[in-house]
C-alpha cells in the first residue's frame, strides 16, 4: 500500500534522477582525478633504487610500476612479480626504462650519493658524480665534494645558457630578420625590373648590397663571440659514473637540473617539484617534446582562441542581428536558422578540410601571389598558420555564437525597444544603445561556449597551422609584432604528438596526463574570464529578462 | 475648468486628494489656443481585424484629455496611433488624417522619427533602461546627437525637476535605473520623456502598476506638466480621468463614443452607453 502510494507520488523517479546525476558527477570526478594524480606526481622527485641482479648485473633508477608477470597456460601464470625502472642513461645503455623479475633480484638499496641529472638530450643521467673538472684542472673530486660544488655549477650552466641563447635567438635572429628583409627587397626589385625594363634600380640595389655587407660582418662577429661563449662555458664538465661502472663526462653547460635523490629533505623534494612544475610551464620542449617544457603550446592555445574570439563574436552577432531584427520572419529564415543550428553538428575534421582548401590554399594562395610574390615558392600566408587556423576555429564555433546570440536578443524585453523607439531613435540607435548592452550577457554565454569548444579542437588545426615544434611564437619583438603568418603549438595537438608519435613512449606518458592538466586548467581559466566579465555586465543591465 | 464644481458633484476620495493638488497648483493656466491634435476620420486595421472606425476629435493645447473605454476598445491603439508606434506592428493599415501640432503624421513625407521627438510617451510598464540615471534621462538628447556636458546636466537636472524626482534621485544619478521603485522609474521614463522637450505627452495607463501612493504623486505631477504640455493619457481608472483630464473621451468598439468636458462626462452623460460605463454596470 505504501509502495503504490510513493510510487504514485513519484518517489522512484526521485532516486532515478538523483542517481543519474550522481553517476555523471562520479564519471568527471573520476576523470579528473585520474588526470590530476597521474600529471602531478610526475614532477615528484622518486628516490633512486640499486638494483643488483643474481648474474652481478647492477642497475640504479626509479621505481615506475610493479605487476604480475603474465605466463598463460603455466601454473606460474600472475604468481611472480616484476618492476619497471626507470633506468635513464638512454646514450649509454639505448633504453631509459628496464623491466626486472624479482626472482632475478639479489639486492635492493638506495645508494645515499645517487643523484638525478636532467640534462640536454638523451633523457636523465643517473648514477653517482665523482668529479668536476675545468678542462684538464680538477675541481672538485669525490661524491661529497662534488655535491657541495654542483649547485653553483647548474646556476652558472643556466646564467651561460641565457647568454648564449640571448645571442643566438635574439641578436643573431634579428640580423638574420635583416638579412632576409634585404633579400625580399633585391627579389622584388628583380621582378620590378623584369615587368618594367626602363626602370633603374641600381641605386637602391647598392643600398641592399650595403645592408646585407653590413650585417653579414656583424652576424660574422656575432657568431664568434657566441663561439667563444660556448668554448668557455663548455670547458667544464661533470663526470658520473653509472650502477655498472661506465663513467660519462657531461657538459655543464647540458646540466638542466641535479638532485641527490636519496638525500633530499621533504622540504628539498618540494623544492624540486615546484621548480619542475615551474619549468614545464615555462620553458620551450627538448627532446622532441618528451622533455623540457609547454609554454609554446600554452602560448598558441591562449592566442589561437583569443584571436577565434576576436573574430567569432562579431561574425556571429551581426549575423544573429540580422536574423533576428532584420529579416522578415518566415520560412527563409526558419531554414537559415536550421541551417546554423545543423552547422553546429558538422565534424570538425571537415571544417579542417574547409580551412585547408579555402583559406589556406585560396585566400592564403593569393595574398601570397599579390602582396609576397618576391618570396615564393616559398609560400607566407599560402601555408598553414594561426591566421587560417583560427579563422578555421571562428567558422566552426559561429553556429553556437549566432544561437546563444539570437536567443539573447529576443529575451530583450520590447517594452524597452518601444522606450527607445518612442524617443525618436532609429531602429540601428536602439540596437545599438539599447538592445546590444541589453544582450551582451547572453552573447558572452554564446562566446564562452565557443570557447570551450574551440580550445579543445584539435582535428581542424592539424590541417591548418598546428605543428610539433614551432620555432618561433606568434608574438615576438619583430614589426609588425605580431605574425599571424607564422605556424603554431597548441596543448591538444601536444597531447596526441607526446602521446602517440613520441620515440619515447614510457618517458611520455605523464607528459600527457600533465600537458592534459594544463589544457584543462587553459580552458578553465580563459572561461572564468568571460563568466567574470559576463556577471559584470549582468550586474549592470540587469533587467526582469535575465 | 470646472474642478469645484465636481468636487461637490462626485462624492469620491480620489477627488478630495485632486483638489488639495489643485490648492497647492493655483493659478494653472487653463488658456487654450485651439486643438493640438486634430484627428479626422481615422482608421485602423491589423490585416482583416478594423479596430479603430471613424474616429473624429480635436485635443487641445494644453490640456489633460483622457481616453477611457473597457478593454479592447482601440483607446491604447489611438494613442499610438499620434506618434506612430504601430508601424512596429506588422500588417497594419492606417487611413484619415491625423495632424499633431499641424505636421500630417501619416503623410508619406513626414519622418516617423521627427513625430516622436515632438510626441513623448509613457508607457503602462514603467521601462526605464538598464542604464544609470543620468543615461536614461539624457537618451533622447544623446541619440540627437548632442554630447556637450553642459547641456546634457542642465537638461537632465531640468527634467528631473520637472518629473518632480530631482531631490530624490540627485545624489545617487550614477547608479541604474532599474534600482529605483516602481513610481520612481516611471517618473525616470516621464523625465525622458520631457528631457527633449516634446509638444505633447502620450501616456498609456502611466499608473496601472503603481501603488496608491505613487499614483499620486504620478497624479500630481501630470498636474504641473500640463502648464507646457498637451497631454493625453488613457486609463482604466475612472476616479484617474475625473481627478486629471479636462476632457474624457469615451470608446467602445473601436468607435468614439462620447468625447466632452470631464465634468460634464462624468455628471451628466449624454450617451446611455456612456453612463452605463461610468456608473460601473459594465466595463
Amino acid at each position: 500500500m505504501s509502495l503504490k502510494k510513493s510510487i504514485l507520488r513519484g518517489e522512484p523517479m526521485i532516486w532515478f534522477t538523483g542517481s543519474a546525476l550522481g553517476v555523471s558527477i562520479l564519471m568527471i570526478l573520476g576523470l579528473v582525478g585520474v588526470i590530476l594524480v597521474n600529471g602531478l606526481s610526475f614532477f615528484w622527485p622518486v628516490e633512486l633504487e640499486q638494483i643488483t641482479l643474481k648474474d652481478g648485473g647492477s642497475f640504479l633508477g626509479e621505481l615506475s610500476s610493479r605487476e604480475p608477470i603474465p605466463n598463460p597456460g603455466q601454473p606460474d601464470h600472475l604468481q611472480k612479480q616484476r618492476i619497471l625502472l626507470r633506468v635513464g642513461n638512454r646514450d649509454l645503455y639505448g633504453f631509459d626504462f628496464k623491466w626486472f623479475d624479482e626472482d632475478q633480484v639479489e639486492k635492493r638499496e638506495l645508494p645515499p650519493h645517487a643523484y638525478f641529472v636532467e640534462r640536454r638530450e638523451y633523457g636523465p643521467l643517473i648514477g653517482t658524480p665523482v668529479r668536476i673538472a675545468e678542462g684538464e684542472r680538477e675541481i672538485a673530486s669525490g661524491p661529497e665534494a662534488v655535491a657541495a660544488a654542483l649547485p653553483a655549477l647548474v646556476r652558472q650552466a643556466e646564467k651561460d645558457r641565457a647568454a648564449i641563447e640571448r645571442i643566438e635567438k635574439d641578436e643573431i635572429g634579428d640580423i638574420n630578420y635583416r638579412i632576409e628583409k634585404a633579400r625580399l627587397r633585391g627579389r622584388r626589385l628583380e621582378l620590378l625590373a623584369r615587368e618594367d625594363p626602363g626602370s633603374d634600380p641600381s641605386r637602391e640595389r647598392a643600398e641592399i648590397e650595403k645592408t646585407t655587407a653590413e650585417q653579414q660582418t656583424l652576424y660574422e662577429s656575432k657568431t664568434q663571440e657566441l663561439a667563444v661563449l660556448v668554448e668557455r662555458a663548455a670547458a667544464t664538465s661533470l663526470t658520473v659514473k653509472t650502477a655498472d661502472g661506465q663513467e660519462k663526462e657531461l657538459r655543464a653547460l647540458d646540466i638542466y637540473r641535479a638532485y641527490s635523490a636519496n638525500q633530499l629533505s621533504w622540504a628539498g623534494r618540494l623544492g624540486v617539484y615546484a621548480s619542475r612544475l615551474w619549468g614545464f610551464f615555462s620553458e620551450d620542449p627538448r627532446e622532441s617534446n618528451t622533455e623540457g617544457g609547454i609554454f609554446p603550446a600554452i602560448f598558441g592555445t591562449v592566442m589561437m582562441v583569443l584571436l577565434m574570439s576576436l573574430m567569432v563574436v562579431p561574425l556571429g552577432v551581426l549575423a544573429a542581428l540580422y536574423l533576428r531584427e532584420y529579416a522578415r520572419q518566415g520560412p527563409l529564415v526558419r531554414t537559415v536558422r536550421i541551417a546554423v543550428n545543423n552547422l553546429a553538428g558538422v565534424p570538425s575534421i571537415v571544417f579542417g578540410v574547409f580551412g585547408l582548401g579555402f583559406f589556406v590554399y585560396f585566400v592564403g594562395g593569393g595574398i601570397d601571389r599579390l602582396f609576397f610574390r618576391e618570396a615564393l615558392p616559398t609560400p607566407t600566408f599560402g601555408t598553414g598558420g594561426i591566421l587560417w587556423a583560427s579563422l578555421t576555429l571562428a567558422l566552426l564555433t559561429v553556429p553556437v555564437v549566432i544561437v546563444a546570440s539570437e536567443e539573447a536578443l529576443a529575451a530583450v524585453p520590447r517594452s524597452m525597444r518601444e522606450a527607445s523607439l518612442a524617443m525618436g531613435a532609429t531602429k540601428f540607435q536602439t540596437i545599438l544603445r539599447v538592445v546590444l548592452p541589453a544582450a551582451a550577457p547572453g552573447i558572452l554565454t554564446g562566446l564562452i561556449l565557443a570557447m570551450a569548444r574551440g580550445a579543445g579542437e584539435v582535428a581542424p588545426l592539424m590541417l591548418t597551422g598546428v605543428v610539433k615544434l614551432a620555432p618561433e611564437l606568434p608574438l615576438d619583438g619583430f614589426l609588425p609584432f605580431l605574425h599571424l603568418d607564422r605556424k603554431f603549438m597548441h596543448l591538444g595537438f601536444h597531447i596526441y604528438d607526446v602521446g602517440f608519435q613520441s620515440p619515447n613512449v614510457e618517458a611520455a606518458k605523464p607528459m600527457v596526463y600533465t600537458t592534459t592538466i594544463f589544457l584543462l586548467v587553459m580552458v578553465v581559466l580563459l572561461n572564468m574570464t568571460a563568466i567574470v566579465v559576463r556577471n559584470r555586465l549582468r550586474a549592470k543591465y540587469k533587467t526582469g529578462a535575465f | 475648468m470646472t474642478n469645484d464644481h465636481m468636487e461637490t458633484t462626485a462624492p469620491d476620495t480620489g477627488l478630495r486628494i485632486r483638489t488639495e493638488v489643485k490648492a497647492s497648483q493655483p493659478g494653472a493656466p487653463v488658456t487654450s489656443e485651439g486643438p493640438d491634435i486634430v484627428c479626422r476620420n481615422v482608421n485602423l486595421a491589423y490585416g482583416d481585424n478594423h479596430v479603430l472606425h471613424d474616429i473624429t476629435m480635436d485635443m487641445d493645447d494644453r490640456r489633460v484629455t483622457a481616453l477611457i473605454g473597457p478593454s479592447g476598445c482601440g483607446k491604447s491603439t489611438l494613442l499610438r496611433c499620434f506618434n506612430r508606434m504601430n508601424d512596429l506592428i506588422d500588417d497594419v493599415r492606417t487611413w484619415g488624417e491625423i495632424r499633431v501640432k499641424g505636421l500630417d503624421v501619416n503623410a508619406a513625407t513626414t519622418d516617423v522619427i521627427e513625430v516622436r521627438r515632438r510626441v513623448g510617451m509613457v508607457f503602462q510598464k514603467s521601462n526605464p533602461f538598464p542604464k544609470s540615471i543620468y543615461e536614461n534621462v539624457v537618451y533622447g538628447l544623446r541619440i540627437a546627437g548632442i554630447g556637450d556636458k553642459a547641456t546634457l546636466d542642465e537638461a537632465c537636472e531640468r527634467s528631473l525637476k520637472g518629473a518632480a524626482l530631482w531631490d530624490e534621485v540627485k545624489d545617487r544619478l550614477d547608479e541604474s535605473g532599474l534600482g529605483l521603485s516602481g513610481g520612481q522609474m516611471q517618473r525616470v521614463c516621464i523625465a525622458r520623456a520631457i528631457a527633449v522637450e516634446p509638444e505633447i505627452i502620450l501616456m498609456d495607463e502611466p499608473c496601472s502598476a503603481l501603488d496608491p501612493i505613487a499614483t499620486l504623486k504620478i497624479e500630481e505631477l501630470i498636474y504641473q506638466l500640463k502648464e507646457k504640455y498637451t497631454i493625453v493619457i488613457v486609463t482604466h481608472n475612472l476616479q484617474q480621468a475625473a481627478r486629471v483630464s479636462d476632457k474624457t473621451a469615451f470608446f467602445w468598439l473601436g468607435r468614439l463614443v462620447e468625447y466632452g468636458e470631464t465634468a460634464e462626462m462624468f455628471t451628466a452623460p449624454k450617451d446611455k452607453l456612456t453612463e452605463d460605463y461610468i456608473t460601473g454596470r459594465f466595463g
